[in-house]
Order: structure tokens, then sequence, then C-alpha cells
């Protein structure tokens, strides 16, 4: 029975090639299609838009007219209201706010999980919990948080406690808008990170960690010259796409300033100000030409993920070498 | 207590004459203070996460004259009174909100799984000329944010009449890089091409081939990716507040959005906090119930990735 069909299949595989190389490009037209209409078209719509006046004096449109690069000049004019320069620093400040407190924090729990010595109990239910806020509609979250943090919400109840009556305005200034966002911002994403940091933790081979026990090292300088060291190629990646994320930032700030960025613009991120030029003050030249540069941001940092995993490779070889010398090490002093 | 491996460990060490006498004794008592620390900060993070949560929880029982009275870590009796006032609302559908959402983060979520996943087979099954330009082609625009073609998909959806409709929100889900990818590494490791190989031999067409016998294997996998499109569709806000302004085609989170921008100040706060109660709440329930299978994906997805 066996053989009949082993001696077939060779046949058929030679034969495959030619007749069911186009069953891959049928299964890939959905797919491209989608690509092609859905994202393709409309980024060099995008892109085309940038460089023409466009937008709407209400009633009437304006354009489009071409005017070279003028939405760009006026974006990076550092006098505007609204310059790129600004908004980018409105974006990063509050993605750092965020991500200080989500790497410190995700780092020390995932060594606490992964800890052979520990041996901590109750680890699902930790990593259930912290995970949680990652899946909650942002939008909602915003909005709860706003609740809680107005003036009549219990946070300021608890507040007056201690001022004597006195509610503190969360949403009347700059620090503590940034404050409730990174905060968020925070919980939103430190379980995430800690699950990615602690899969790659596990990755490291134990008896590297046992033999530097052996050598007399403290804890913290197995954390820090032996785990974080190997675990480089997740820690860039956690750093690039939670950088990337940031500066697509929009929901939190957006729900949590109702839009406007108050005060005085300084909590208006990239995309706030694409959703604005787009919406509310239908400048399609702007929206295209801010699209451009957050386009060219995120390519720069996709760049650098790809560097990060180049050296990857020549890392993971390191570690094997540094296994095989620890263990040959090893069995010369059991001897 | 000390494991065979922590006594492995000091017997090595004396073994290596160390000047360190009984590391025992020592490593215990430092061990259970760590462990003590460990524990009281996993709490308090633990704690952190549930403690917005469970004010929501809280708020939603309560009328509004009790909450604005005070905090209360207690519920009140309110919770049917503010569930029936926010299904009422006259300026907030909450129902058809919900509707809505759950039309098109399902529908994304089928259409994205099922044809990423096909295109992940095309790649991984088939050889063909350009296979590896195209994987790496989307590899690319993976890392593209969707906001970019923002613009040019409501202008699109301005100039074809789709503005108010569902069409530029769930059919542009069939083209998922994410799911793609997870897919394709998931092929890697659990889909051998003899299978496919033998459903030829037997007879079976490719389409069916992939219908019947390769979807059931990559069900784990579709699962998890199914659950993650249904959600990152639920609460996505920006592209569907540009396309949708009529109320009646309102997804949940324009309608969550729309409590800011509404006169906040004069609102009944306990329909405020069950508006946020039915957003959130639903979706925590089955995360809670699912979350094993949840974390698993996230692991796994991290590593490969």
């Amino acid at each position: 029975m066996a053989q009949p069909v082993a001696e077939i299949k060779p046949a058929k595989k030679k034969g495959s090639i030619g007749t069911y190389k186009k069953w891959g490009y049928i299964f890939m037209i959905p797919f491209t299609l989608a690509f092609l209409i859905f994202q393709a078209w409309p980024l060099i719509q995008t892109f085309y838009y940038s460089f023409f006046e466009y937008y709407r004096s209400f009633p009437d449109w304006i354009g489009p007219n071409f005017i070279g690069l003028e939405n760009f000049v006026s974006l990076f004019d550092i006098n505007e209201l609204n310059n790129v320069f600004q908004l980018t620093l409105n974006t990063l400040i509050m993605w750092v706010a965020g991500f200080v407190p989500q790497i410190i924090i995700s780092l020390l729990f995932a060594y606490w999980f992964t800890n052979v010595r520990l041996r901590l109990r109750c680890l699902g239910l930790f990593k259930t919990i912290i995970y949680m806020p990652n899946l909650i509609m942002a939008a909602a979250f915003s909005m709860l948080i706003f609740t809680l943090f107005s003036e009549v919400g219990p946070i300021n109840e608890l507040i007056k406690l201690f001022t004597g009556g006195e509610p503190f305005y969360f949403f009347n200034y700059t620090g503590s808008i940034i404050g409730v966002v990174g905060l968020m911002n925070f919980l939103m994403w430190f379980g995430n990170t800690t699950i990615l940091l602690m899969a790659a933790m596990m990755g490291i081979n134990e008896s590297v960690i046992e033999a530097a026990e052996i050598d007399g090292a403290t804890g913290s300088q197995i954390f820090w010259r032996i785990t974080v060291p190997l675990i480089r190629p997740i820690l860039v990646y956690v750093l690039i796409t939670s950088l990337v994320g940031g500066l697509q930032m929009f929901d939190v700030p957006q729900v949590l300033t109702n839009g406007t960025g108050n005060p005085g613009g300084t909590t208006k991120t990239l995309i706030m100000y694409l959703n604005e030029n787009i919406s509310t003050s239908s400048n399609y030249g702007k929206a295209g030409a801010i699209s451009i540069v957050i386009f060219v941001i995120c390519a720069i940092m996709s760049l650098i993920v790809y560097y990060g995993f180049a050296s990857d490779k020549t890392e993971r070889e390191a570690n094997k070498a540094a296994k095989a010398a620890i263990k040959a090490e090893r069995k010369r002093r059991a001897e | 207590m000390m494991s065979a491996k922590d006594k492995k460990v000091s017997e090595q060490k004396s073994a290596l004459q160390q000047p360190n006498f009984n590391p025992d004794m020592k490593a215990g008592a430092g061990l259970h203070i760590h462990r003590a620390v460990c524990y009281i900060v996993l709490t308090f993070f633990s704690l952190l996460c549930l403690f917005f949560f469970y004010l929501l929880i809280i708020n939603a029982t309560r009328s509004h004259p009790e909450i604005l009275r005070g905090l209360s870590f207690l519920p009140g009796g309110s919770f049917i009174a503010n569930f029936q006032n926010a299904l009422a609302s006259p300026s907030i559908s909450i129902v058809s909100g919900i509707i809505n959402s759950l039309i098109i983060a399902v529908s994304s979520a089928l259409l994205s799984v099922y044809f990423s996943a096909m295109t992940a087979y095309a790649i991984h099954v088939y050889n063909f000329k350009g296979k590896k330009f195209i994987f790496n082609f989307i590899l690319i625009i993976m890392t593209i944010p969707t906001q970019l073609s923002a613009l040019g998909l409501f202008n699109m959806s301005t100039q074809l009449g789709w503005r108010n409709t569902f069409i530029p929100l769930i059919f542009p889900a069939i083209a998922a890089p994410t799911v793609f990818f997870f897919m394709i590494q998931y092929m890697k490791s659990s889909l051998p091409l003899d299978i496919v190989e033998a459903a030829r031999i037997d007879g079976s067409g490719e389409f069916r081939t992939f219908n019947t016998i390769v979807l059931p294997i990559l069900k784990p996998a579709l699962a998890v990716q199914l659950i993650f499109s249904f959600v990152a569709s639920w609460n996505n806000y920006f592209v569907p507040a540009l396309i949708l302004d009529r109320s009646s085609t309102k997804t949940l989170p324009i309608l969550i959005a729309m409590l800011r921008n509404a006169s906040f100040q004069n609102a009944d706060y306990g329909v405020v906090y069950m508006f946020i109660f039915l957003a959130i709440v639903p979706v925590m329930i089955v995360y809670f119930c699912l979350s094993k299978f949840i974390i698993a994906g996230v692991a796994v997805g991290g590593v490969k990735e």
C-alpha cells in the first residue's frame, strides 16, 4: 500500500509546481485587492493632497491647487501654533510619561515571575489582572478617568479631605494632564510588556544564571550583567513598537481634553491634529502633510527595528558560544 | 523550603570550597523577605489596575445624588434605574451603538482571520514567482500606521457615498498584516505539507483542502487572532469617528466620547457611569473567562515577532 503512494508522490510534486502555482496567486487575491483599495490607494491620495491647497472655507471648497511644499513650510514654521515640533514634543512627552514606569515595572515583574529561586505563587492571577487594562476600550477608559478625576469625581473627594474642600482641576494644567495620560498608558501597557519580557527571560538558559551564581554573582549583578543583555533584542522591539504606538497616540488625550489639546495646545498630539484637519477644519492639504511627516518618523523607527534584529543574530551566536564555554568550564571544575 | 536545586547549588559551592558557610540559612531568611516584598508590590499594582474599574462598577449602581454626596466603596441600589435611564437616553442611543459595534467587530474579525490565513497559506504552501518579495512587502506595510491612510479613506468614502456605511470599516480588515504574520508563523510550526499533498492525492480541490483540512488544524491560532481582531475593531475610535456622523450608525466608542462633548456638567452621573460600564464590563467578563488563552497568545505572538 505504502509503496505506490511513495512512487506517485514525487511525480505529483514535479507537476504541482506547474499546476498548483496559480493557486498561490488566487488565494492572495482578496488580501491584495483589499490592500490596494483600502490602504494603498488612500495612502497615495493622502500624499498627493499634501502638495495641494485644498481646504473648506465654509461653505465653499478652495482648491485643489498645486502649491508645492507650502503645506510643509507652514507645518515646520515654529511661529505657527500647531507646528510639527510642538506636536511631536507633546506626543513624545506623554509617551515618555507612560513608558518610563512601564519599562521599569515590566522588567522587575518579568524578572520576579521567571525567577526560579523566588517561586512566586498565583502568577496566573497576577498576569491576568495586569494584562486586563490592555483590552479595555481606550475611549471608554479615558471617559472613565475623566469622570473619576473631574472636580466632582471620587478622586477629588479624596483630595478635598486633605485640602479642606478645595478640588484640584486635573484637566486645567498641562502637567497634570500629562500625568493622567502617562498613568493611563502605563496601566494599559505594562501588563503586555511584562508578558513579552517574561517570554524572553524564560528563553534564557538557566545554566548561564546558575554558573554566575556559583561564581558568586549577586542578584542585581545577574540581572544587569546577564538577564538584561540577553533579552536586549526584545527590549529594542518593545521600545520601538511602543514608540511607534506612542506617536499614534490619539484616543486618550482626545477624549480627556475634548479634542482641544488645551491648555494652549500643549497636549495636542500629531494624530489629534490630523483628525482636526480632516474633520473639523477640513484642511486636506495640511492633513496630507502631517501624514507624510508621521510616515517618515515611523519609517525611521522601523529601520531601527530591522537593524536591532540584525544584531539579534550575532548576539544569539555569541550567547551560544558563551553557554558552551560555561558548560566546558563547569565540566572541568567538576572533574 | 529549599528545593533539590538549591541544595545542589550549595553542594557545588562547598565543592568549590568557597568560604561561605551555611548559605542555606542566609539565603532562606533573605528569600522570605524578598518574596514578601514581591507579593506586596504585585498586589499594589494589581489593585491599581482594578481600582478604577471597581469605582466604575460601584458608581454605576449609585444614583446621581448619591454620587455627588461623596465617595463610596459599597454598591448602591440604583443599578436597574441607571440601566433603564441609559437605554432611554434621547441623545445617546446606546443599544444601536452596541449593535453597530458588534456588526462591525464580528464581521471584520471573521474577514480578517479567514482571508489573512488564506494569504498566509498561499505563501506557505505554494511556490511561485515573487513569493519572497510579497512576504517582505507585507512585513513592511505592517509598520505603516493605518491612520496615515485615513484622509484618503475619508475622501474616497465621501466620493463613493460610503459615509455612514460600514463598508470602509469592515472590508479593510481583509488585509491584516499582523494576522497574516501570526498565521504564517503558526503554519511553519504546525502545518506539515504532507497533509496538503495527501489531500491532493485523494482528489481534494485546493479550496476544499484549505477550508476542510487546513482551517481545522489552524483552529487554536485562528481563535486567538479572532479575539484580538474583534477587540481591536470593537475599541477602534479614530477611523469610525471620521466615517460615521449620523447618530443611527455611530459605534460605541464614538458614543462614549460624545459623553465628553455633551454638557458633561449637567449630566446624570449615574447614567454616565452606566454608559461606560456597558462599554467596558462585558469585554472584561469575556476576558476573564478566556484569559489563559489570550495571555498565551500574547506571549507567542511577541516571541515570534
